[in-house]
Protein backbone atom coordinates (compact mmCIF):
# COMPACT_ATOMS: atom_id res chain seq x y z
CA UNK A 1 0.00 0.00 0.00
CA UNK A 2 1.45 3.32 -1.09
CA UNK A 3 2.08 5.63 1.84
CA UNK A 4 -0.10 8.70 1.65
CA UNK A 5 -1.29 11.68 3.63
CA UNK A 6 -3.52 9.55 5.85
CA UNK A 7 -0.59 7.52 7.13
CA UNK A 8 1.22 10.60 8.39
CA UNK A 9 -1.99 12.02 9.84
CA UNK A 10 -2.54 8.73 11.66
CA UNK A 11 0.93 8.90 13.20
CA UNK A 12 0.31 12.50 14.20
CA UNK A 13 -3.03 11.58 15.74
CA UNK A 14 -1.48 8.75 17.75
CA UNK A 15 1.33 11.02 18.95
CA UNK A 16 -1.23 13.60 20.02
CA UNK A 17 -3.35 11.03 21.81
CA UNK A 18 -0.44 9.52 23.70
CA UNK A 19 0.73 13.02 24.61
CA UNK A 20 -2.70 13.88 25.94
CA UNK A 21 -2.73 10.60 27.86
CA UNK A 22 0.64 11.46 29.38
CA UNK A 23 -0.44 14.96 30.38
CA UNK A 24 -3.64 13.66 31.93
CA UNK A 25 -2.26 10.73 33.89
CA UNK A 26 1.25 11.71 35.01
CA UNK A 27 1.80 13.08 38.46
CA UNK A 28 5.43 13.84 37.73
CA UNK A 29 5.84 17.38 36.42
CA UNK A 30 8.67 16.35 34.09
CA UNK A 31 6.40 13.64 32.69
CA UNK A 32 3.73 16.24 31.99
CA UNK A 33 6.31 18.28 30.07
CA UNK A 34 7.20 15.18 28.03
CA UNK A 35 3.52 14.81 27.14
CA UNK A 36 3.41 18.41 25.94
CA UNK A 37 6.42 17.75 23.72
CA UNK A 38 4.60 14.75 22.23
CA UNK A 39 1.50 16.85 21.51
CA UNK A 40 3.55 19.53 19.77
CA UNK A 41 5.35 16.87 17.73
CA UNK A 42 2.05 15.39 16.61
CA UNK A 43 0.95 18.82 15.43
CA UNK A 44 4.28 19.28 13.65
CA UNK A 45 3.93 16.00 11.77
CA UNK A 46 0.56 17.22 10.54
CA UNK A 47 2.03 20.54 9.45
CA UNK A 48 4.79 18.88 7.45
CA UNK A 49 2.44 16.29 5.96
CA UNK A 50 -0.13 18.84 4.79
CA UNK A 51 2.68 20.98 3.45
CA UNK A 52 4.02 18.09 1.40
CA UNK A 53 0.78 16.58 0.16
CA UNK A 54 -1.68 19.47 -0.04
CA UNK A 55 -0.19 22.95 0.00
CA UNK A 56 3.29 22.80 -1.44
CA UNK A 57 5.98 25.42 -0.91
CA UNK A 58 7.53 25.81 2.51
CA UNK A 59 4.83 27.60 4.53
CA UNK A 60 3.97 24.54 6.58
CA UNK A 61 7.61 23.85 7.32
CA UNK A 62 8.10 27.46 8.44
CA UNK A 63 5.15 27.10 10.78
CA UNK A 64 6.56 23.83 12.10
CA UNK A 65 9.86 25.61 12.76
CA UNK A 66 8.05 28.26 14.79
CA UNK A 67 6.38 25.49 16.75
CA UNK A 68 9.79 23.94 17.43
CA UNK A 69 11.10 27.30 18.66
CA UNK A 70 8.14 27.72 20.99
CA UNK A 71 8.48 24.14 22.21
CA UNK A 72 12.12 24.73 23.09
CA UNK A 73 11.22 27.93 24.93
CA UNK A 74 8.39 26.17 26.73
CA UNK A 75 10.65 23.31 27.75
CA UNK A 76 13.28 25.70 29.15
CA UNK A 77 10.81 27.75 31.18
CA UNK A 78 8.83 24.68 32.21
CA UNK A 79 11.88 22.87 33.51
CA UNK A 80 13.00 26.01 35.33
CA UNK A 81 9.59 26.10 37.02
CA UNK A 82 9.93 22.40 37.85
CA UNK A 83 13.29 23.06 39.48
CA UNK A 84 11.81 25.96 41.45
CA UNK A 85 8.93 23.73 42.58
CA UNK A 86 11.42 21.08 43.62
CA UNK A 87 13.39 23.59 45.66
CA UNK A 88 10.24 24.76 47.40
CA UNK A 89 8.30 21.54 47.99
CA UNK A 90 11.12 18.94 47.82
CA UNK A 91 8.98 16.99 45.35
CA UNK A 92 7.83 17.45 41.76
CA UNK A 93 4.48 15.76 42.25
CA UNK A 94 2.08 18.22 40.64
CA UNK A 95 -0.63 17.49 43.23
CA UNK A 96 1.53 18.82 46.03
CA UNK A 97 2.07 22.22 44.42
CA UNK A 98 -1.17 23.63 45.80
CA UNK A 99 -0.01 26.56 47.87
CA UNK A 100 -2.55 28.90 46.25
CA UNK A 101 -5.49 26.72 47.20
CA UNK A 102 -5.51 27.51 50.88
CA UNK B 1 21.87 -11.47 33.85
CA UNK B 2 18.42 -10.24 33.09
CA UNK B 3 19.56 -6.67 33.43
CA UNK B 4 22.44 -7.08 30.98
CA UNK B 5 20.12 -8.76 28.49
CA UNK B 6 17.74 -5.81 28.65
CA UNK B 7 20.62 -3.42 28.27
CA UNK B 8 21.90 -5.33 25.25
CA UNK B 9 18.45 -5.25 23.65
CA UNK B 10 18.22 -1.54 24.28
CA UNK B 11 21.56 -0.90 22.66
CA UNK B 12 20.66 -3.05 19.66
CA UNK B 13 17.36 -1.20 19.28
CA UNK B 14 19.13 2.15 19.49
CA UNK B 15 21.70 1.08 16.91
CA UNK B 16 18.99 -0.22 14.56
CA UNK B 17 17.06 3.02 14.92
CA UNK B 18 20.11 5.14 14.17
CA UNK B 19 21.06 3.05 11.17
CA UNK B 20 17.48 3.15 9.93
CA UNK B 21 17.41 6.92 10.27
CA UNK B 22 20.65 7.30 8.34
CA UNK B 23 19.46 4.85 5.68
CA UNK B 24 16.17 6.67 5.28
CA UNK B 25 17.93 9.99 5.04
CA UNK B 26 20.46 8.83 2.47
CA UNK B 27 17.84 6.92 0.50
CA UNK B 28 15.52 9.89 0.23
CA UNK B 29 18.17 12.59 -0.08
CA UNK B 30 20.56 10.92 -2.50
CA UNK B 31 18.39 8.33 -4.16
CA UNK B 32 15.94 10.51 -6.09
CA UNK B 33 18.56 13.03 -7.14
CA UNK B 34 21.04 10.47 -8.36
CA UNK B 35 18.82 8.29 -10.48
CA UNK B 36 15.67 10.30 -10.60
CA UNK B 37 14.39 8.82 -13.84
CA UNK B 38 15.21 5.20 -13.33
CA UNK B 39 14.56 4.88 -9.63
CA UNK B 40 11.02 6.26 -9.61
CA UNK B 41 9.86 3.44 -11.82
CA UNK B 42 12.27 0.77 -10.72
CA UNK B 43 12.57 1.67 -7.05
CA UNK B 44 10.74 -0.90 -5.04
CA UNK B 45 7.93 1.02 -3.43
CA UNK B 46 7.91 -1.79 -0.92
CA UNK B 47 11.26 -0.79 0.56
CA UNK B 48 10.28 2.81 1.21
CA UNK B 49 6.91 1.69 2.49
CA UNK B 50 8.46 -0.86 4.80
CA UNK B 51 10.88 1.74 6.07
CA UNK B 52 7.98 4.10 6.70
CA UNK B 53 6.06 1.49 8.63
CA UNK B 54 9.12 0.65 10.70
CA UNK B 55 9.79 4.30 11.54
CA UNK B 56 6.13 5.06 12.24
CA UNK B 57 5.87 1.97 14.43
CA UNK B 58 8.94 3.00 16.43
CA UNK B 59 7.55 6.52 16.79
CA UNK B 60 4.20 5.32 18.10
CA UNK B 61 5.92 2.75 20.30
CA UNK B 62 8.09 5.48 21.81
CA UNK B 63 5.05 7.68 22.41
CA UNK B 64 3.28 4.77 24.08
CA UNK B 65 6.37 4.25 26.21
CA UNK B 66 6.26 7.88 27.32
CA UNK B 67 2.65 7.47 28.38
CA UNK B 68 2.81 4.03 29.97
CA UNK B 69 6.28 3.35 31.38
CA UNK B 70 6.47 3.29 35.15
CA UNK B 71 9.89 4.83 35.53
CA UNK B 72 10.35 8.40 34.40
CA UNK B 73 13.76 7.50 32.97
CA UNK B 74 12.22 4.89 30.66
CA UNK B 75 9.72 7.53 29.63
CA UNK B 76 12.62 9.74 28.62
CA UNK B 77 14.03 6.92 26.48
CA UNK B 78 10.60 6.52 24.88
CA UNK B 79 10.57 10.24 24.18
CA UNK B 80 13.95 9.85 22.49
CA UNK B 81 12.52 7.15 20.23
CA UNK B 82 9.46 9.22 19.41
CA UNK B 83 11.44 12.37 18.60
CA UNK B 84 13.92 10.43 16.46
CA UNK B 85 11.03 8.79 14.62
CA UNK B 86 9.35 12.12 13.98
CA UNK B 87 12.64 13.41 12.58
CA UNK B 88 12.76 10.47 10.19
CA UNK B 89 9.15 11.12 9.16
CA UNK B 90 10.20 14.64 8.18
CA UNK B 91 12.70 13.06 5.80
CA UNK B 92 9.87 11.06 4.25
CA UNK B 93 8.02 14.34 3.77
CA UNK B 94 11.06 15.85 1.99
CA UNK B 95 11.50 18.39 4.78
CA UNK B 96 15.24 18.04 5.23
CA UNK B 97 15.87 21.26 7.15
CA UNK B 98 13.04 20.43 9.51
CA UNK B 99 14.50 16.97 10.11
CA UNK B 100 17.93 18.36 11.01
CA UNK B 101 16.35 21.03 13.19
CA UNK B 102 14.36 18.35 14.98
CA UNK B 103 17.55 16.44 15.58
CA UNK B 104 19.44 19.50 16.85
CA UNK B 105 16.76 21.17 18.93
CA UNK B 106 14.79 18.25 20.31
CA UNK B 107 17.36 15.48 20.67
CA UNK B 108 20.29 17.78 21.38
CA UNK B 109 18.46 20.38 23.43
CA UNK B 110 15.07 19.55 24.85
CA UNK B 111 15.73 15.90 25.59
CA UNK B 112 19.03 16.62 27.30
CA UNK B 113 17.30 19.33 29.31
CA UNK B 114 14.56 16.90 30.33
CA UNK B 115 17.08 14.23 31.33
CA UNK B 116 18.94 16.90 33.27
CA UNK B 117 15.75 17.83 35.12
CA UNK B 118 15.00 14.16 35.81
CA UNK B 119 18.44 13.65 37.32
CA UNK B 120 18.24 16.85 39.34
CA UNK B 121 14.80 16.47 40.78
CA UNK B 122 14.02 12.80 40.97
CA UNK B 123 15.04 10.02 43.23
CA UNK B 124 15.60 7.67 40.31
CA UNK B 125 15.25 4.48 42.28
CA UNK B 126 11.95 5.60 43.74
CA UNK B 127 9.24 4.20 41.49
CA UNK B 128 6.56 5.86 43.57
CA UNK B 129 7.49 9.27 42.22
CA UNK B 130 6.38 8.51 38.68
CA UNK B 131 3.14 6.75 39.40
CA UNK B 132 -0.04 7.94 37.78
CA UNK B 133 -2.92 9.60 39.55
CA UNK B 134 -5.95 9.27 37.31
CA UNK B 135 -5.13 5.63 37.02
CA UNK B 136 -5.27 3.11 34.26
CA UNK B 137 -9.03 3.30 33.76
CA UNK B 138 -9.23 7.03 33.25
CA UNK B 139 -6.31 6.93 30.87
CA UNK B 140 -7.72 3.99 28.93
CA UNK B 141 -11.09 5.71 28.65
CA UNK B 142 -9.44 8.90 27.41
CA UNK B 143 -7.45 6.92 24.86
CA UNK B 144 -10.48 4.96 23.66
CA UNK B 145 -12.44 8.19 23.33
CA UNK B 146 -9.74 10.14 21.47
CA UNK B 147 -7.80 7.78 19.24
CA UNK B 148 -10.59 6.28 17.06
CA UNK B 149 -12.08 9.70 16.36
CA UNK B 150 -8.77 11.21 15.30
CA UNK B 151 -7.75 8.13 13.28
CA UNK B 152 -11.10 8.02 11.50
CA UNK B 153 -10.82 11.71 10.72
CA UNK B 154 -7.32 11.20 9.35
CA UNK B 155 -8.28 8.33 7.10
CA UNK B 156 -11.82 9.18 5.98
CA UNK B 157 -11.65 12.91 5.25
CA UNK B 158 -11.11 13.53 1.51
CA UNK B 159 -8.32 16.07 1.48
CA UNK B 160 -7.49 17.82 -1.80
CA UNK B 161 -4.26 15.91 -2.30
CA UNK B 162 -2.06 17.04 -5.16
CA UNK B 163 0.88 15.27 -6.72
CA UNK B 164 3.83 16.02 -4.42
CA UNK B 165 6.84 17.33 -6.27
CA UNK B 166 10.29 16.03 -5.44
CA UNK B 167 11.85 18.87 -3.51
CA UNK B 168 15.62 18.72 -3.50
CA UNK B 169 16.60 21.08 -0.70
CA UNK B 170 14.30 23.37 1.23
CA UNK B 171 16.91 25.29 3.22
CA UNK B 172 17.27 28.21 0.82
CA UNK B 173 13.52 28.51 0.35
CA UNK B 174 12.97 28.47 4.12
CA UNK B 175 15.64 31.13 4.62
CA UNK B 176 14.04 33.34 2.01
CA UNK B 177 10.61 32.82 3.52
CA UNK B 178 11.92 33.73 7.00
CA UNK B 179 13.49 36.96 5.84
CA UNK B 180 10.71 38.15 3.55
CA UNK B 181 7.23 36.87 4.26
CA UNK B 182 7.69 35.81 7.87
CA UNK B 183 10.09 38.52 8.99
CA UNK B 184 7.94 39.88 11.81
CA UNK B 185 7.20 36.45 13.36
CA UNK B 186 10.88 35.63 13.00
CA UNK B 187 11.90 38.70 14.99
CA UNK B 188 9.17 38.08 17.55
CA UNK B 189 10.47 34.52 17.94
CA UNK B 190 13.94 35.84 18.65
CA UNK B 191 12.49 38.16 21.30
CA UNK B 192 10.62 35.20 22.78
CA UNK B 193 13.85 33.21 22.95
CA UNK B 194 15.67 36.08 24.65
CA UNK B 195 12.88 36.49 27.19
CA UNK B 196 12.91 32.73 27.76
CA UNK B 197 16.65 32.75 28.36
CA UNK B 198 16.39 35.47 30.98
CA UNK B 199 13.20 34.11 32.49
CA UNK B 200 14.51 30.58 32.89
CA UNK B 201 17.60 31.83 34.70
CA UNK B 202 15.54 34.09 36.96
CA UNK B 203 13.07 31.33 37.85
CA UNK B 204 15.53 28.49 38.37
CA UNK B 205 18.27 30.21 40.35
CA UNK B 206 18.54 29.75 44.05
CA UNK B 207 16.84 32.44 46.01
CA UNK B 208 19.32 34.45 48.05
CA UNK B 209 17.82 35.04 51.43
CA UNK B 210 18.33 38.61 52.56
CA UNK B 211 18.66 38.44 56.29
Amino acid sequence: MQISLSHFLAVGALLFTFGLLTVATRRNAVGVLMGIELILNGANVNFAAFNHYVVGGVSGQVFALFVIVLAAAEAAVGLAIVLAIFQTFKTIDVRHADLLRE
Amino acid sequence: MNFTLGKLTGWIAAAALTIGFLLAMSWLAIGPAQHAVASRAAAPGGLVDGLFYAVAGLTVLGAAGVALMRSILYSAIGLLMALLGVGSLYVFLSADFLAVTQLLVYIGGVLVLILFAVMLTNRITDVEVSNRSVGLWGGAMLFVAMAPVLLAMATVTPFAVREPEVVLATTAAIGNAFLTKWLLPFEVASMVLLATLVGAVVIARKELKAD
